[in-house]
This record gives structure tokens, sequence and C-alpha cells, in this order.
């Protein structure tokens, strides 16, 4: 896929997080209310919406453009999230120099995970966005390297995974960030931040499938199948020719 | 609540607005965080700190030289945001590099990482940093894993702006500043519960018969709630949770802090001070130097902290420097 393309989908990508998180807002407060300041709607709706118009006044390669979504997020998120969701962003955005293959994009989604976890020093189980994004970036790098899927595939597969990390983390105890101050009484509420960073790969799994649907392969190098099911498991390509 | 306050949204603002006109100092343009007028400084390392405001004089009352180059405020009690960190510490920078003295809060170090790490890529400055942790009063926090960074840290910013000004390299102003967090703690209290311009009503409420102790300096709940004690009780009870987490041999020398959360009469400080002296006194430990007064508050909180930090003769040469800014002086 040339550049143009590649940028085009990250434009996309971010217009539909944005959507997504708009929609999401009241949700995501309503969680964060039960074990935090409930603040993380607002803070990720207007997030990413300046991270929209940013990335739409932002000429470059898809690492510019990803860079600049998470400056605009470091800036515009705040409190602990910004560092998080937005440093880890701009560190990643480094890996995506060469555009988007399946190499940058398990070097972009490992980079990701490992700024977070710096940033935040939580671990699996500690019921924050860790519990969604560290099996939603092993199963992408697995089913690549491992398995030999396709990306589209691959990520299909990731977002699976961080769901079943979003579920993980109702009924245990918070560790970390704000929540943890509530001890025991954070038992029994979904976290906030694995959910938001679900809506963030379920946004990214459905632009995916449209460049992939639209015969725009992720991969340059592959020629990915137009009628590939991501999400499920196995799934038989149905191969109408 | 009666405020002199225009606007909530507008305060921060405003407050460094009025600070610009009565300081020797500017605005780094576009944010909310401010520099000494002649920075960056040519030739020595820029000292920068940073956090919520409604501490004040903390931060950007200890800009001056021998101390601070320049501070970034964040909204009451919030944070700043790490590009207007990261802008700060790049307006400060006069070619030897910055050093941040951040306090233990996951908001200010996550943001002061994320700002270092955005001034690292965006303009190659060299960056040290040291995170201050000197509350004994509880180990985990609403705000904090580890312990919370409160008065202590003005020991620091006087330790580190000494070794800036003398013209020490950024690992040296490390060691040094790394040295006074070891060797420094902190206990608060507070009889009222503060105001926040948002909320223009108290955080939290203590009866007239009732005091909280091992508060932080953001309005969040303390360790305990006892009843009212003589002030010379409670200093007993401060100075002996910071003596015991110190484990001060008799003889060692030590600089305090009497400090004043915002809302109490300097009188009462002086009254604090007074026992505070003679608890040291009755350890075998000497005072060398002994500060009164408002220096790290939480608004219009009434209530006090005291501060122990135990000396060296390194230390004590630094916090001896002339230093001249809006909440300091130290004479030649």
């Amino acid at each position: 896929m040339d550049q143009e393309t590649q940028t085009e989908a990250v434009r996309t990508a971010v217009e539909a997080i944005a959507d997504r998180l708009a929609d999401e807002k009241d949700h995501l407060t309503d969680l964060d209310s039960a074990i935090g300041d409930a603040d993380h709607g607002a803070n990720m709706d207007r997030g990413f919406r300046t991270a929209l118009e940013r990335v739409e006044e932002t000429d470059g390669d898809p690492a510019d453009l990803v860079k600049a979504a998470g400056v605009a997020l470091v800036s515009e998120v705040g409190g602990a999230s910004g560092p998080l969701y937005g440093g880890s962003l701009m560190k990643a955005s480094q890996e995506l120099e060469d555009g988007i293959t399946a190499d940058t994009t398990v070097a972009f989604a490992e980079r990701y995970l490992e700024t977070v976890e710096e940033r935040g020093k939580a671990s699996v189980g500690d019921k924050t966005m860790v519990d969604a994004l560290t099996p939603a970036v092993h199963t992408y790098r697995k089913s690549i390297e491992v398995d030999d899927r396709e990306p589209i595939d691959a990520l299909g597969k990731a977002v699976d995974a961080a769901r079943r990390g979003v579920e993980f983390t109702t009924p245990i105890r918070a560790k970390k960030g704000r929540a943890s101050y509530l001890g025991w009484r954070s038992v029994g509420h979904q976290d906030p931040g694995a959910t938001s960073t679900l809506y963030l790969l379920e946004e990214l799994l459905d632009v995916a499938t449209e460049y992939v649907d639209g015969e725009v392969a992720i991969d340059a190098a592959a020629d990915v199948e137009p009628d590939e099911l991501p999400d499920a498991e196995d799934a038989p390509a149905d191969g109408g020719e | 609540m009666k405020k002199l306050i225009n606007e909530p949204a507008d305060v921060v603002d405003e407050m460094l607005e009025g600070m610009v006109a009565a300081h020797d100092l500017r605005r780094v343009d576009g944010t909310e965080a401010v520099v000494r007028s002649d920075a960056p400084v040519e030739g020595k390392v820029g000292l920068v700190s940073g956090g919520g405001s409604g501490h004040e004089p903390t931060h950007a009352g200890y800009i001056g030289d021998g101390m601070l180059d320049g501070a970034a405020a964040g909204e009451v009690f919030t944070s700043p945001t790490a590009d207007q960190v990261s802008e700060l510490i790049q307006a400060c920078d006069g070619g030897e590099g910055v050093f941040c003295v951040v306090k233990n809060y996951e908001g200010d170090v996550m943001n002061f990482e994320t700002a270092i790490e955005m001034a690292e890529m965006e303009a190659d400055t060299e960056v040290e940093h040291v995170v201050v942790n000197d509350d004994v009063a509880v180990e985990d926090s609403l705000y904090t894993s580890g312990r919370r960074g409160v008065c202590g840290t003005i020991f620091v910013h006087k330790i580190a702006g000494a070794m800036a000004q003398r013209g020490e390299d950024l690992a040296e102003i490390k060691r040094v500043a790394e040295k006074a967090t070891e060797n420094v703690g902190t206990m608060g209290m507070a009889l009222t519960s503060c105001v926040t311009p948002e909320k223009g009503e108290p955080t939290f409420d203590l009866g007239e018969d009732e005091i909280e102790l091992g508060i932080g300096i953001h309005g969040e709940p303390g360790t305990e709630r006892t009843e009212l004690m003589s002030v010379d009780e409670i200093t007993d009870h401060l100075a002996e949770a910071v003596l015991e987490d110190l484990e001060l041999e008799t003889g060692t020398e030590v600089a305090t802090i009497v400090n004043g959360m915002g809302g109490t009469p300097l009188m009462e400080l002086y009254v604090v001070n007074r026992r505070l002296q003679s608890v040291l006194d009755d350890r075998g430990l000497e005072t060398w130097d002994a500060w009164v007064g408002d220096y790290m508050t939480s608004l219009d909180m009434m209530g006090c902290s005291i501060t122990v930090l135990e000396l060296d003769d390194e230390l004590m040469e630094l916090l001896a420097a002339p230093a001249e800014t809006p909440g300091l002086t130290v004479p030649e």
C-alpha cells in the first residue's frame, strides 16, 4: 500500500476512534465514577477530538501523523492518561518510519506496550489498561511471527484477546492508579482504561478491515485475500471464485 | 465561600499574570509556565520544577538567583501537561542541560517523564530529574505509589539551585538532589480543609473539635482523625513521626521548616517552632537553621507541616549559599 493510502488510513483510524469515544463518553464516565474520578470519558473524548484536528492539518508520513496524534493527547488529556495514551503513541510512532507493514506494526505495538508499562509501572493483574493491552500485543505478535497469519487476521485475534482482558479486570482488585485507593471496593467494576483501550483496538480493526476489503494490502509485501474474515477463528476464506 | 477569584477557570492564568507583573519573570509563550526573564542562562544547568497550582509560593515563587530558572503551573491540584513541561525545559536550556525537581505524585511523575522524552526527541536537550518523596505519613495514597512529595521539596530546590548556580554539571546536581531527598522527612496536619476554586466548599469536613493528621497538600484525607489537642501535643506528634523515620544519631545537625498550609497565622507557626526546637534539643539534635513561614501551601487550609533535613557539610554549604527569589531569600 503506497504512502498516501497509509496516511489516509491513519486519518480514517483517528476519526473512527474519535467518533467511538464520543459515543462511549458517558459509558466511560460511568465506569470511572465507580472506581476513579469520573473524568475518563470526557478526557478521552476531548483528547481524540483534538488529535483528529491535528492529524487533519498535518502533512507527512504515517509516523508523523501518529506522532501528532500522540502530542495532541498529551496536551489535551492531562493527568496520568495523557502520558499513558499520548506519550506511548509518540514513542511508538518512531517504529512506523518505514511505513505500515506486518513487521513495523508488531514493533509499534510492542513499543506502545513497553512505554505504558514503563510510565505507569503497572503489570498484568493490576486492573489497568495493561490488562487489555498485554494480551492484545502478545497475540498480535504471535499470530504474525509464529502462526504466520495475515496482519488483519492477527489484529482480529488481538481484539478478541483484549476483550477477554477487559472482562478479566472486573473481578480483580486494583493495585495501580486511582482505583487502588479503594482496595477491595474496586472489585466487581470493569476498568475504564482497559475499556477505552479495547475501543481503540476495535476501531483499528474496523478501519483496517475496510482497507483490506477495499483490496488495499496492509502489508505491501503480501497479497491479502479480500474475503478474509478477521475475527473468526480459522476463518475459511469463502473463496467466491 | 468568599474568594478573591473572578472565574475559577481563569485563576491560574490570572495568578501567573500577576506574578509576572510583580517579579523578574516572563511567561513562556502560549503556556502556563514562567521562567526568569533572562532565561536561558548560558553556561549553567537550567533548574526547573512544576506541579499543580494552589501551593504558592511553590513553584514559580522560587524562581531566581540560586534556585529555579523556571516552573510549570498546572490547574489547581493538577499536574501540568507534558507538552508544557517540555516547552519549559527547552526554554531553560542554556547549553548545559536541564535538571527537573518533581514531587512524587503519579500525574506529575508521568507528565515530567514524558516531557523529558519530548524535549530529548525535539531538541536533543540533556535532562536529568529527581523525584522527591519526603512525606512520612503514608506509603501509598490517593495520588501516589510510594510516599508523597511535600514541603521537603523546597530544601531540594534550594540545594540543587545552589549547585546549578555554582556551575556544577547535571550528574553532580542529581547526586546532591538525591542525597537531600534521602535525608529529608515531613509530616503535616490540618485544622480545616481547603476550599478549591472549582468546588467552592471544603474538600472534607472537620468538626470544631477535630483535627486531621498526616494530610497531603491537595485536601486529600490524612492518616488519622483525632480530637483537637494542644499545639505542643500536635507538634510532638508530627516531630515524632518525622524523627522516627529519619533515625538520626545524637549530635546530628539539622535544618527545619515549620510550614504553614496557607491559612495559618504566622503567630501560630512560631509557637509550633518553639516546641519543635525544644523536642530536637531534648533528642540531642542541633538545629543549624530553622525556617518558619508559608513555603508549600494547600490553598487556604489551616494547619502546618514539619520538615527535618539531616545535614552534612556539603548540604550545609549549599543551604547557606545566597538566593534571591520571591519566596525565599538568603542574603550574601
